[in-house]
């Protein structure tokens, strides 16, 4: 069952990135929004998670499904790669340095300070 | 783009992404045991940069597939596969019991995944390149 879960999470979290990345015209950006904010949102999820606040089928909905899915490492290494092929370092390094930076800033505050 | 395309590239994407989420999901279930370091994480997105690298680069697949069925396997099931997010919180969850590991975990999934996505290129149009 909870296989079910993870599955909807994933097929609406899927979905949304690809619609920012359409609507972002520019597709590294759109990755970069999708990470960082479902960086985020699975900050406060497992806040609330790890504070028994919620049950394990928004968990599986909500942090595994939809987060995991919204998120993307994998177009993130590729268009850092491509970057790096057309040898625009400096992009390469903000794009990997902001995403980082941004995205543990407010998963920090979020599990840690919050 | 017309809109029955457009909402069939979507309804792709998803049924892609579900696939991806599930498989992430198993990995992290057969890793549960090892709580010290996030290894089901990064090796879900080291195989998924890997894949996703190959899949792009790869003409023929381009070719073959349609385009709902590209998107459903590259932006659904291995964009979905791998994960930032798991990947931030982990790092700050590292980072609370042990510095050296958290920064070790960056490291390995940034230089790693490029890694691993040249590897992806090179195997996909590696002759291409080198000859």
């Amino acid at each position: 069952m909870s296989f079910l879960f993870v599955a909807i999470g994933g097929f609406f979290g899927s979905m949304l990135r690809f619609y920012i990345s359409v609507k972002a015209k520019k597709h590294l950006f759109g990755t970069w929004i999708a990470n960082i904010t479902g960086s985020i949102l699975l900050g406060i999820t497992v806040h609330f998670h790890i504070t028994n606040q919620l049950s394990e089928i928004v968990w599986l909905l909500s942090g595994i499904g939809f987060c995991g899915a919204y998120t993307t490492f994998s177009t993130f290494g590729n268009e850092t790669l491509q970057l790096i092929f057309d040898k625009r370092y400096g992009v390469a390094t903000g794009y990997i340095a902001s995403s980082l930076v941004v995205s543990l800033f407010f998963v920090y505050t979020t599990l840690v300070v919050m | 783009m017309s809109n029955l395309h457009s909402f069939k590239l979507y309804i792709a994407v998803g049924i892609g992404g579900m696939i991806g989420a599930i498989g992430r999901y198993v990995i992290s279930l057969l890793f549960q045991a090892s709580e010290v370091f996030p290894y089901a994480t990064l090796i879900t997105n080291l195989i998924g940069c890997f894949l996703l690298s190959f899949v792009l680069n790869k003409g023929l697949i381009n070719q073959k597939l349609s385009p709902e069925m590209f998107a459903a396997l590259g932006t659904g099931m291995i964009g979905a596969f791998t994960t930032f997010s798991t990947f931030a919180v982990e790092t700050v969850e590292l980072w609370q019991t042990n510095h050296y590991l958290s920064i070790l975990y960056i490291v390995l999934s940034i230089f790693g995944g490029l890694g691993f996505c040249y590897l992806g290129f090179m195997s996909a149009r590696g002759r291409e390149v080198l000859s």
